[in-house]
């Protein structure tokens, strides 16, 4: 038993040393993620092009211009005459939102609380119309509703002391970045994981190797373990990668311990390898199984908390993200990797994992069978 | 567990099944009406195969008559819809995994890997069946000098010729010494000079004690076969030797020479007593229905004067005359030979 699944094995390292495309994809793919991820992901939007009208023109404007431009949120890029014109700039898409000023500035500026100092009958100073679909621009040009305007005024800024005192424990510079890098992990295990080991049977059946496979005495589970194992290396290459140019590159700290982090790791590669098993016996080209690879794909992007937070989902959606084995590894690796938890602190997740590659193994060794009926 | 225990288990297996031993040592494959249908269409219709030990038998017929479908349901990689089964004295389904040491089988596409190399992909092979590592290199240094494949053990198997990848194909599927051998058309790819060696081996196997099936549609391939079966459409027209079939047929042939044939050939095709007149070169070879007593005299009216010759038939005789919906029932003359009769018929 053990010498066939070591012959297959054997086997299966030979082919993808010679396969050069996919030897480039193990390393290429998670160093283009990373920077990619890396560098262009940034939930804090900055200078937003925005369109300015300015009826007034007074010293007044040009100064409250000058201290909206200071805050970096927003670039003026372009100037209009009229509020129409405006509109029509934002239809565009010329620009993502655009500063109203009305001839009445001034009256209005000396009659706000934040200029004047004292509570008069207010009215706010001016308007901001946004392109409000995206949500990120809209919350960002939001935060301008309370800018201070003492400086306007001439008066040195008075801080009111805050409610409340915020520590941020594991991310004090909140750098989206450190909360990316552990998540892609689990992005990219999925992506290689589920979708070689998938590839890689159909593509025997394929080619018609199975066709002679199964005259041989070689029995399905020893054919799938022979099949997957050399994807599992595969994977810790890809964990060194990620997490090595993530801590070298753009400083991701790696508080847990790389014994927490490699069992972690071993039980979502189990887990991605078997889903991968399971598509194996459904699919009957390598075209259906790397579309249901996608299908796997989007949702462990999009619902495993990689990119939204999991406890913002609708229940409905935080259910299915509870079966895919990426919302479980995205926990683990984020917890290690950034709080230093132990494994033995998300027993959960990690029994959870177990039991879907028991699963998943079970049900693809029934469904693998030794016939072509 | 090495390829010698391995066999000698198999043979263990096999005889202490009490009750089918007499059968088991005389025939290698017995089927009575091995019947499989995809989606309602019979691919393989009522086959009744006895196939001796130690012998060569061919399946001949045209592409899409059943011929690798039976060859899957004996080695048990399909399941018949009707009908029962007995290989090497085991029956299927049921005793697939216990077969899959004593058979061997060579497909129609090569199922070799390309991207490894002639000594990897036996390795592969002889690992997947046990074999030690002091076994794998006896065995392969024997299989790479017997299939001619001595030098190219570092080549690529998808870089090579059609015949040497049979070759290959050949040695992977005989290296744990296989009681049957199942050839599904394993000279499609192949030129004649390669096909000439590639028999040769054949019956270096056969002379071994190992029994060959072999499906094909080439004639002069079908012609040294110690047993055939002649399929169409599913349906087991003939069954015999090549000798056997060629005296049973149900014709004679005459060999027409003259000008003009092309026309000739349309107007003797039209009498229902012609089964068949093809043109070979400057001949024409029609086949005559054996109810005519005397097929020169019946026929020398009708060629305007042309010779004619009677010659013996040929195993492409045969096959034209049991398929194509004009099959005719053989002689009675005692032989072993049967040649079935034609749908219309039954």
């Amino acid at each position: 038993m053990l010498g066939r699944i070591w012959a297959v094995v054997v086997k299966e390292l030979r082919q993808l040393s010679r396969d050069r495309m996919t030897f480039g994809m193990i390393v290429m793919i998670p160093l283009v993620q990373l920077m990619l991820f890396g560098y262009a992901i940034n939930t804090d939007a900055r200078h937003l092009p925005a369109g300015l009208v300015n009826l007034s023109d007074s010293a007044y404007s040009r100064a409250l211009v000058k201290a909206v431009e200071a805050t970096q949120v927003v670039d003026f890029k372009n100037r209009y005459l009229s509020v129409n014109e405006a509109e029509a700039a934002i239809t565009r898409g010329e620009v993502k939102a655009v500063l109203y000023l009305g001839a009445d500035l001034d009256e209005r500026l000396v009659r706000h609380p934040a200029f004047a100092g004292q509570t008069y009958f207010a009215e706010p100073v001016g308007q901001w119309l946004v392109d409000g679909s995206d949500t990120v621009v809209a919350s960002t040009i939001r935060s301008l509703r309370q800018m201070p305007l003492d400086e306007i005024a001439g008066r040195a800024v008075k801080s009111n002391p805050p409610s409340f005192e915020v520590v941020q424990y594991f991310n004090p510079e909140q750098r989206s970045v450190v909360n990316i890098v552990p998540g892609l992990l689990g992005v990219i295990l999925t992506m290689t994981m589920v979708m070689f080991t998938s590839a890689a049977i159909v593509r025997e059946r394929e080619q018609g190797n199975m066709e002679f496979l199964i005259t041989t005495p070689v029995r399905p589970l020893e054919l799938m373990l022979g099949k997957i194992t050399p994807y599992v290396l595969v994977g810790f290459v890809q964990l060194a990668i990620i997490l090595s140019a993530g801590h070298l590159l753009f400083a991701v700290p790696i508080r847990g311990g790389l014994d927490s982090i490699a069992l972690a790791a071993m039980l979502f590669i189990c887990a991605s390898l078997t889903l991968g098993l399971v598509i194996s016996t459904i699919a009957k080209t390598q075209l259906q199984s790397m579309q249901m690879t996608v299908f796997i794909l989007l949702p462990s992007i999009l619902l495993s908390g990689f990119m939204f937070p999991y406890e913002a989902m609708p229940v409905a959606a935080q259910w299915i993200a509870e079966a895919l084995p990426a919302t479980h590894f995205m926990r683990m690796s984020r917890a290690i990797v950034l709080r230093d938890a132990e494994v033995s602190d998300l027993q959960f997740d990690a029994l959870w994992m177990i039991g879907f590659t028991c699963l998943g193994l079970l049900v693809a060794s029934l469904r693998f069978s030794k016939r072509l009926d | 567990m090495s390829a010698q225990q391995a066999s000698a288990g198999g043979t263990v297996a096999g005889t202490s099944a009490a009750e089918t031993s007499t059968a088991a040592s005389e025939f290698a494959i017995e089927t009575r009406g091995m019947t499989r249908a995809f989606g309602g269409i019979n691919a393989v219709e009522n086959l009744d195969l006895a196939i001796p030990k130690g012998t060569i038998y061919g399946f001949l017929g045209p592409n899409g008559c059943g011929k690798s479908t039976s060859i899957r349901m004996l080695t048990g990689l399909l399941s018949p819809t009707s009908g029962d089964i007995r290989v090497l004295g085991e029956t299927l389904p049921g005793a697939e995994e216990k077969l899959r040491r004593r058979i061997g089988y060579m497909t129609q596409k090569f199922s070799l890997y390309d991207n490894l190399s002639v000594r990897e992909n036996l390795e592969f092979v002889a690992q997947i069946y046990g074999l030690n590592r002091r076994q794998t290199k006896a065995r392969l240094a024997e299989l790479l000098s017997l299939y001619d494949l001595a030098g190219r053990e570092k080549q690529m198997a998808g870089s090579m010729s059609g015949g040497q990848k049979q070759r290959l194909a050949l040695a992977a599927a005989t290296l744990h010494h296989p009681e049957l051998l199942f050839l599904d058309e394993p000279t499609s790819a192949v030129d004649p000079e390669n096909r000439r060696e590639f028999w040769e081996r054949l019956f270096d196997l056969c002379a071994q004690g190992t029994t060959i099936l072999v499906s094909t549609h080439y004639m002069d391939e079908a012609e040294r076969c110690h047993g055939l079966a002649i399929l169409e459409r599913g349906i087991k027209r003939a069954d015999g030797s090549p000798q056997q079939l060629m005296a049973a047929m149900g014709a004679r042939v005459i060999e027409v020479s003259g000008e003009d044939l092309r026309k000739l050939k349309q107007s003797l095709i039209s009498d229902a007593n012609v089964l068949s007149a093809a043109q070979i070169g400057s001949r024409l070879r029609v086949l005559v229905q054996s109810s005519i007593a005397d097929p020169l005299a019946w026929l020398s009216p009708r060629v305007a004067g042309r010779a004619l010759t009677e010659v013996r038939p040929s195993l492409e005789d045969v096959f034209v005359t049991c398929t194509g919906g004009r099959a005719q029932l053989a002689p009675p003359n005692g032989s072993q030979a049967t040649i079935v009769e034609t749908q219309d018929a039954r």
